[in-house]
């Protein structure tokens, strides 16, 4: 009877703290995280950059990318560009590519802060579909993609160059 | 534990304070009152009877009703407290809510910042004060709701004498012809639609028992909307989100997986017009200056045909047209599209033309389409415009250099080289909105402003709720309860022989002046005396 009572006791407890944690997670990992999830594959898509080229995430699998969104407005953005270039510089030949996603600005604004930073690394613009595909709240917001197109890390702020040497490393094949 | 054995036989659980089945007074201290506590049948309720282990002890604790009631008013204070100042998801995007809420109200802000207030509904401790209401409710109701029924099911007719004469309502009558009375007595309580029991002579007539369990449809109606809210925070269950777009604009439907577009053809806003109003209505016209009658946005959907990948172009097919209006939103699948803001005349195309400052004389126009210049604009004859540099949202920033504060055209500006036959190697001129400035030399040549183009955007809220109909349903069974606990009532009358004598007692759980009426109209006509109310003796 006794031992009864505190097994009913017990089960109806445990069910009502699952519900309650549960609830409590849900409410902090917001949608935009869930959108992309850590540790899952990075959803696919395809931009044309600057030269006309196109880049589809899913080629670059066997590469780590270093999948950065910007805006030529964005002062931590325009910072750690050209940090960027020098890194990207270093670790392209040992397999990692860097694809920066100008969040949906002229072709005149980002040829302009292109060839003022020289920067190497294909520039995409996207009008909107992979920035909402991806939650992108905050600029600059950096995702980490290793050689098996797995979302390693989500970033969202501004980064030293020290930070970003290390991130590459990080996603070195 | 020990269970209690009444004289009646039955086996209490530990804790009663009255037999279950015939309603003995088991609690020696409980034998000197005069009245009984008769809520929840004097079941052993409380299980602070039981404090043994942890489990019991967090069990007991949210079993309390005062522990309950004071969860609520914490939970009222601070659902209060989040509504002296606005939420951050209120606050315009004009500065980081780091910096407005001082800004805005100084000190107390800066306290209501820093406190976390900004965010209140969504705190954590604010989701567990919500919470553990949920679990109060859900385990005091377990607590009394089972031993109420238990007791309600097993109650005998024949109740004990100290239970009948501590009730609120008792007579004692000489009996004389008791059978023929008793016989009138239940003809009567049957046609009053009570429920007759008999059991060695004496008699337990009963109606109503339904609404006890008020209080718990209630709390289960409660539940159920706990959980609706809950739901929300499942993916999948409730979408919330706004969507801009301009006029001309093709953009794709947040939270549709890319599936979904939709295109603005034209953002609608009209006023009353004082001629053809009513006389009444021109003067609050007048003094409101301006009076809206509709907000409309009419739209083409689109679904993606095929499968994209994000970031192609993807193919379209048409699915409707359709006019958004306040309240009439375009519903599909689960969506639905809410005409929720709007901004007019944002500006999209700007044209100047390049003319001499002396003679005024033009040399030919060129028009800027602000969300894709060009480089160059070529006038032919020689004449040539050059874009340098281009700030849509242009400010200067604190080293006196002009940036760009976003990249929507707010406020462009514009640094022109202009080429012409007889300045081959182009004079350079910054513009801005009223504002010139010739940073090299004085120029001979100008870029006079010609007109702008301007386009209205559109604001919709994309909304999906699947969690509505379990919030109805929560409603709909919380009213059940209300209407099942106060629009009936619990009577309970006995008649029990003891010694030669008819003993009668009456009890309720409310309206004891609807019982009294009903024990009066029964003995009508027969020699029982009428019970006395014993709380109006007391005074």
């Amino acid at each position: 009877m006794k031992k009864k009572r505190l097994v009913i006791r017990t089960v109806i407890l445990l069910l009502l703290g699952a519900a309650v944690a549960y609830t409590l997670y849900a409410n902090f990992s917001s949608d935009d995280i869930r959108k992309v999830a850590i540790n899952e594959k990075a959803p696919d898509f395809v931009l044309t950059d600057m030269e006309g080229n196109k880049h589809q995430l899913s080629d670059y699998e066997g590469q780590g990318v270093f999948l950065n969104f910007w805006g030529t407005w964005c002062k931590p953005c325009e910072k750690e560009m050209p940090y960027m270039n020098n890194q990207y510089k270093q670790f392209k030949e040992q397999g990692v590519q860097v694809l920066a996603v100008n969040i949906n600005e002229s072709d005149f604004a980002v040829n302009k802060f292109t060839s003022r930073y020289n920067l190497d690394f294909p520039i995409v613009i996207d009008k909107g579909e992979v920035m909402e595909a991806y939650g992108i709240g905050p600029l600059p917001t950096t995702f980490l993609v290793d050689k098996d197109g797995i979302v390693i890390k989500r970033l969202e702020s501004g980064m030293t160059e020290a930070m970003i040497k290390g991130y590459m490393e990080e996603i070195k094949p | 534990m020990k269970e209690v054995i009444c004289e009646c036989g039955h086996h209490n659980p530990h804790g009663t304070v009255l037999c279950e089945s015939c309603g003995k007074v088991l609690i020696e201290k409980d034998k000197d009152k005069k009245l009984l506590d008769m809520r929840y049948e004097g079941s052993a309720r409380r299980s602070q009877t039981y404090n043994k282990t942890i489990i019991d002890k967090i069990w007991n604790f949210f079993s309390s009703v005062k522990v309950g009631v004071w969860l609520i008013v914490i939970t009222l204070i601070a659902s209060a407290l989040g509504t002296i100042f606005p939420q951050e998801m209120y606050i315009p995007p004009v500065m980081p809510a780091s910096e407005y809420y001082e800004d805005q109200y100084g000190w107390l802000g800066q306290l209501y910042y820093t406190l976390g207030f900004h965010n209140l509904y969504s705190s954590w401790w604010y989701l567990l004060l919500i919470a553990s209401i949920g679990i109060s409710i859900i385990i005091a109701s377990l607590d009394r709701g089972i031993p109420l029924y238990r007791s309600l099911k097993t109650q005998r007719v024949t109740r004990h004498e100290g239970f009948l004469k501590r009730q609120r309502l008792f007579s004692v009558s000489e009996a004389g012809s008791e059978d023929q009375t008793f016989e009138s007595v239940k003809e009567k309580l049957k046609a009053k639609r009570y429920r007759i029991r008999e059991e060695d002579g004496n008699i337990l007539a009963e109606k109503g028992r339904f609404s006890r369990w008020g209080p718990y449809v209630n709390h289960v109606g409660l539940i159920i909307f706990l959980i609706g809210g809950m739901l929300r925070f499942v993916p999948g269950m409730y979408v919330d989100e706004i969507l801009w777009v301009r006029e001309g604009e093709t953009k794709v439907i947040p939270e549709t997986d890319g599936q979904y577009y939709l295109e603005n053809h034209e953002f609608i806003l009209e006023t009353y017009d004082k001629e053809n109003s009513k006389e009444e209505f021109a003067a609050a016209i007048d003094d409101k200056g301006m009076v809206a009658k509709n907000f409309q946005s009419d739209v083409t959907l689109y679904k993606t045909k095929g499968e994209t990948v994000h970031g192609e172009t993807p193919q379209l097919e048409k699915v409707r047209d359709d006019s958004i209006r306040v309240n009439h939103p375009l519903k599909f699948e689960d969506l639905a599209l809410y005409q929720v803001d709007y901004k007019l005349d944002e500006l999209n195309q700007m044209t100047f033309a390049l003319s001499n400052k002396e003679t005024n004389e033009e040399y030919g126009d060129l028009t800027i389409d602000l969300y894709d210049p060009k480089d160059t604009y070529d006038l032919g004859n020689g004449y040539q415009v050059e874009i340098v540099s281009y700030f849509p949202d242009f400010e200067f920033d604190e080293n006196s250099e002009p940036i760009t504060k976003s990249r929507i055209p707010n406020n462009p500006a514009f640094v022109f080289k202009m080429f012409t036959p007889d300045k081959p190697e182009g004079e350079v001129s910054f513009v801005a909105i009223q504002q010139t400035i010739e940073p090299f030399t004085d120029n001979e040549y100008k870029m006079s402003f010609k007109a702008v183009e301007t386009k209205d955007v559109t604001a919709l809220t994309v909304r999906k709720d699947l969690t509505l109909w379990v919030l109805a349903l929560g409603g709909f069974i919380f009213m059940i309860g209300v209407a099942q606990g106060s629009y009936w009532n619990h009577r309970r009358i006995w008649l029990r022989k003891v010694d030669g004598e008819v003993w009668m007692a009456g009890h309720t759980n409310k309206n004891w002046h609807g019982l009294k009426r009903d024990i009066a109209s029964v003995i009508d006509g027969t020699d029982l005396n009428e019970p006395a109310d014993q709380l109006d003796k007391k005074e």
